[in-house]
Formats: structure tokens, sequence, C-alpha cells
């Protein structure tokens, strides 16, 4: 499935705002470092992810550019 | 136009200023210029222009700074202790380059000092009273005829360079009345918001970003040699000054403003008495007429600098005449007013037994 | 997929110069947003302040000014006044608007001009290193009240909100908080309204939004959130204390 939250992790500053405001526990701090030298976050559950957009909404660098939700499989 | 009014000069800088298409005025009260703030108050509604009475003169300056970054012709007018609150602003505006005037009605300092005319806002004016390498182009008329004349200028040349230009003047000729005679209206339904202006991107193909900001120091010395070529451009093409009684003169009174006006007085009287003395009045004292006094400094025995101060021009003047005559000084301090007589009478104690 | 959230095009590529959880990227944000929502981008001038946000123009894309310190509201009245077409904002932070800004940000207000201003909140002096603001709260540390904030030295804590809802000029006043999602959405809806009070020319508009500094408080961008709901929030409490009609 593609990714519901898209973060560049370029422009991650590793705050963890978004790790503590997701509701599904589907972000952490990964061990990847970037150019600045930061730790970016990243989804690593994708499947678990609500596409609530809380994330998105806390990230004070909009590091995390967007946020998608599967659309409904019709019948 | 050809028509002659009896006006007070605070109110016919209004007028001039008016007519010379200021589109917004932003001021506070202070003695000795009320007048001028309050014809605004009345005459700029009545074009449909902007009038407002700012909250302080600090407040002022940067209303002023605002409308100038959207290259609306917009104007200030204050005096000395009001002026010395804004000084922070000319340093902004300055390292803008955006265009406005000011208007310096002088009055006695320092401090709270008093309201009668002085010309002790020289040095902030012409050496800057804000921080920083920046320079005003500064006009001095020396009558109300003049101060309006010149209002059409400093617009024209604020814009021309986008620079703040000063008009100075003082107490007396804001309080005196005299007979003046206007310039033509400018047609203000020409004027185009400049390219360069902060009104909102629009049709542009890229935003504008006006600040005097520059965090990098090799970035900011660019800024400042921009300025300074600016600068130079004003140095070579806008210096004005006026020469009277100079073509034989054997000995030349320096002045500015309103003590010219009474200078000029004190050269009929010794030209009376068969004494060849002439007059050199500064018009622009910045960028102030260097080359034109050093010429003179070929010419005559010795300088004679009179101010309502303790000395201000007199350093330009001797800078420029670099020691090859002597220069000499006198001046009133606090607000007094030196009359013809009282200024003849140092001169001749100067010739002394040379004469 | 569904598109649910992206980052606006009136927020630039640059990197922002703030500190790792800082709110200021949140506010930028949602200014950025609604200029888009609102079709306002290309029509407005934002008045940027001294402080950490000094640089803010190299983050959200529109015509913009850098003021004097405290200067912003008179600055963008100087704009708004010849300008009048123009949507005309400042950002300004508690240093700037509630110190040395206290005069221009008053009169502002009480003429009724016609700008909106964002004020930032977050209790001291984040570029200069942390001192005392006006918005520091009694107790607080900071590098110019080492031993806490004490009333009988330094007064009280500023509410500035409650101070221009009292005055008639003002078309809206409000104070939200940046340290949640729910508090962000919710911010989002005053600024909106805060916007709509200038475009609508019904007057003067603010909104303050309690803000963290995580640096100078010395505490992690989780902690500083959490310090907003403890400390701060309950000595400046979110609401709408000036709400004109045709605001909504």
């Amino acid at each position: 499935m593609e990714k519901k939250v898209i973060i560049n992790e370029e422009r991650c500053k590793s705050c963890g705002l978004c790790v503590s405001v997701c509701p599904k526990h589907v972000l952490r701090i990964s061990d990847r470092i970037n150019s600045k030298g930061y730790h970016p976050a990243e989804l690593f559950d994708n499947e678990g992810c609500i596409s609530c957009g809380f994330c998105y909404i806390i990230c004070p660098d909009m590091a995390i550019q967007e946020v998608r939700r599967p659309e409904p499989v019709k019948k | 136009m050809g028509e002659k009014v009896l006006m007070k000069g605070a109110e016919a800088i209004a007028e001039a200023a008016i007519r010379a298409g200021c589109m917004a005025f932003f001021g506070y009260p202070i003695t000795p210029q009320n007048e001028t703030p309050e014809y605004f108050s009345r005459r700029m509604p009545e074009l449909g222009r902007v009038f407002l009475q700012a909250e302080s003169e600090v407040a002022s300056i940067n209303m002023v700074y605002g409308a100038a970054c959207t290259g609306t012709r917009v104007i200030t007018t204050s005096s000395s202790p009001g002026i010395s609150l804004m000084q922070e602003g000319f340093s902004y505006i300055a390292n803008s380059n955006v265009p406005c005037v000011v208007v310096n009605a002088m009055r006695g300092g320092p401090g709270l000092g008093d309201i009668a005319p002085a010309q002790a806002d020289y040095f902030q004016a012409t050496k800057g009273g804000g921080h920083g390498d920046y320079h005003s182009i500064v006009l001095a008329p020396h009558t109300i005829q003049e101060t309006a004349d010149l209002m059409f200028d400093a617009f024209d040349l604020a814009d021309k360079y986008r620079i703040m230009v000063v008009v100075l003047v003082d107490g007396l000729m804001g309080q005196m009345m005299e007979p003046v005679e206007f310039k033509e209206w400018v047609d203000v339904s020409k004027f185009k918001t400049p390219e360069w202006a902060t009104v909102g991107q629009g049709d542009r193909k890229e935003r504008n970003i006006i600040t005097s900001l520059e965090i990098l120091p090799e970035g900011l010395e660019k800024m400042n040699l921009a300025l300074q070529e600016k600068y130079k451009k004003i140095k070579e093409n806008e210096v004005r000054l006026e020469e009277y009684e100079m073509d034989d003169a054997e000995y030349a009174l320096t002045a500015f403003g309103t003590v010219a006006r009474i200078a000029k007085t004190v050269v009929d009287m010794a030209r009376a008495d068969g004494i060849k003395l002439g007059l050199i009045r500064p018009i622009t004292v910045w960028p102030f007429p260097e080359k034109e006094i050093a010429k003179r400094a070929e010419q005559v025995k010795f300088f004679f600098d009179v101010e309502m101060n303790e000395g201000q021009m007199l350093e330009d003047v001797k800078l420029a005449v670099n020691g090859k005559k002597p220069v000499h000084y006198y001046g009133r301090l606090g607000g007094v007013v030196p009359t013809a007589e009282e200024i003849y009478g140092e001169f001749k104690k100067l010739l002394g037994g040379k004469e | 997929m569904k598109l649910i959230y992206k980052k606006p095009d009136a927020i630039t590529e640059r990197d922002t110069t703030y500190c790792p959880g800082c709110p200021h990227g949140i506010a930028h944000r949602l200014v950025a947003e609604l200029l888009e929502e609102m079709d306002l981008v290309k029509k407005t001038v934002i008045v940027w302040p001294v402080g950490c946000s000094v640089f803010g123009y190299y983050f959200i894309a529109t015509d913009a000014v850098e003021a004097a310190h405290g200067r912003a509201c008179a600055m963008a009245t100087g704009i708004k006044r010849v300008h009048p077409e123009s949507f005309v904002m400042t950002y300004q932070g508690d240093g700037d608007l509630a110190s040395i800004g206290i005069a221009e940000t008053v009169h502002a207000a009480a003429r009724g001009e016609r700008i909106s201003v964002v004020y930032i909140n977050n209790g001291n002096y984040g570029m200069t290193g942390g001192q005392m603001a006006p918005t520091t709260l009694i107790g607080q540390v900071t590098t110019t009240s080492p031993y806490g904030r004490k009333p009988e030295l330094n007064g009280f804590p500023m509410h500035v909100p409650e101070m221009l809802a009292a005055l008639d000029g003002p078309a809206y006043i409000a104070r939200a908080a940046l340290d949640s999602p729910q508090h962000i959405i919710q911010a989002k809806k005053f600024l909106k309204k805060a916007f709509t009070a200038q475009v609508k020319n019904l007057g003067f508009s603010l909104v303050e939004l309690v803000s963290a500094c995580p640096t100078n408080w010395k505490m992690t961008p989780v902690e500083a959130m959490e310090r907003i709901r403890k400390e701060v929030l309950p000595v400046f409490p979110i609401g709408e204390f000036k709400v004109a009609k045709g605001v909504e």
C-alpha cells in the first residue's frame, strides 16, 4: 500500500512531537541520520496509520509533507 | 500659479508638500510646528489623501517607513526632540532604500530645551543621528519661499534615489509669515506603484522583501557598498548652494538657513562700508558643497562661519577649506537669534588691524 | 489515496532557522494555509518583527517588510492606510509586541486599524538567549530573573488580549495555544476569524498563540508542550475576548 504519511527526512529535526501525538503509535525516531545530523522520524507501521493527520498538524518543520487516506473499496 | 499668498511657514510647508504630490502624512504634535499637522489634518481628507496623528514620533517614523515601502509619497514633520526619537527609523529607512521626506523645524536644545529657533541639529541631520554608515539628503532653505520650492525637489529627489530627504528649517521660519508663490500642482493620477514596492505580489513574478537586515557580514558589506555608490552619485549630481556677492569677495561668510538670511544683510552692510564681503550659503548641507568652498579658499583671506549652535557646519567648512585659510566662528546657543549688527560687529573685530 | 493534508505552497522550500520543536513553524503553516484558503497570498504584506521569527520572510512566500523592534503595528498601519486593498498582517513575539512595542500595539488596536496581528507568546526573549519578558510567569527562571520572577521586583505577567478587548477599535481578539493537535485546529479557526475581520473591514484583530521555547525553557519539545498545558494555560487561558458581528 502507498505510504499514508510522506516525510521529508531532510527537514526533520527529530523533535519527537509527531511521535508524542500519534494516537496509534505508528511513528518513531529512526536510526538514520540526515545531512543536518538529526535522526528523522519515520512511519514504521503504515497499516496501523489511521490518517488522522495529527502528526502533520503538530510538525513545526513541515517535514511531514502529506497525509493520505486510502479510498474505501466499493463493493 | 502666479498668485502670492501670505502664509505662515509651518503651513506653507504643508501646502507645498500637498501640491508636490504628498499622499500621506503621519506625525505627532510638537512646538514650533504644530500648524503643519493641523494644516494636513484639514487638507488631506479634502483631497482623499491620508492623514494620521500617531501616538508618538517613534510610531510616526515607522508608519512613514511602512508607507514608504509601498512607494507612496509620504512625509512626517517634527522638531528636534521628536526628530531624536525618529533616529532608529531613519537608519532603517536608509538601509531599506525607500523614499520619504522629513521636516525638522529645529528648536533650542539639548533635552527639552525651548521652543525658540536653533540650528543645533546639523550634526544629527548630516552626520547621522541614527546608527550605521548612512546619509539622507539634507536641504536647508533660508526663506519660506525657498522652503515651498524645495518641498517639490525633496519628493523628487527622494523618489529618484530611493532615499530619505530632510528639509531642515527652524522655529523662526516655521512661525513667521511671508508671501509665498507655490509651484504648479503635481499630477498624482500619474503616480504608479514601483516595481520594488511591497503591496502584495499581485501579478508580479517574484515577491518583494524589503529589509535592512543581512546577517552575513559579507552580504551586509555589499549592501553598504551599494549605499556608498548611491551617495557618491548624489554628491556628484545634487550639490546646491547660493553664492551671494562672492565674485570679488575678499572675505566669505558661511551660513545656512535663517542665519544665512541675516548674513545677507551683513554682506550688504559691509559692502555699503566698502568691504568686499560675500556669503556662501549651502542649500544642500548634505551633500555639502566642499568643492565650491575649496575653490573660494584660493580667493578669500578668511572664512567667517555663523550659526545658531556651537559650531557644527563649521567643521564641514574647515574640512573643505583644508587649512588653506583661517575659518573663524560666531554662534548663539539655546534658541537665541543673532542680529545683523551683532554679526557685523564680530566680523569687524576679525578685520581688526587688517583692513 | 485521498489527500488529507498537504504542505501549503505558500511555505517555501527553505529549511527553517527555528530550534527543534519550536512552534513558530506550526504558526507559520497555519498562516500559510489560511492565506491560501482565503485566496489572500498575492495580496498579502507580512510585517516581520525582531526576534526568532526575524527571518520569517524566508519561510512564508508573500511580500514582506522587516520592522524595527516593536514597531510592526506602526509599520503595518503605514502600509494599510496608503494601500487598504492589501492584506496587511504582523507576526510578533511577546517581547516585541508587549514590551518595546506595547504603545504601537495598543494604539493600532484603539484606532481599529484594519490589520491582523499574530502574537506568539513563549514567555521569554528567545532570540537573545532567554531573558525575562512581559509574559514570563511568576517564579519562572530566565537569564535576567535567575531567582525566578518576583512580583515585588518585576510585577506580574501581562495579558494582552484581555487588555485590548477593553478597547472599541478591535473587531476580534482571542488567545489560542499550539501545544496539541486539538488546540492547533482551534487556533486555526481563531486565526481565520481574525483574518476575516480585516477582509470584511470590521476592525483590528489579534490572536495570541501560546507557544513554547524548548531551548530557553531547557526542556525537550514534548516536555515544553506539556509545560504549556500544566503551567502556562492556567495563567493565559484560551478564549475569544472580543468577537464583533460579522467575524464568524
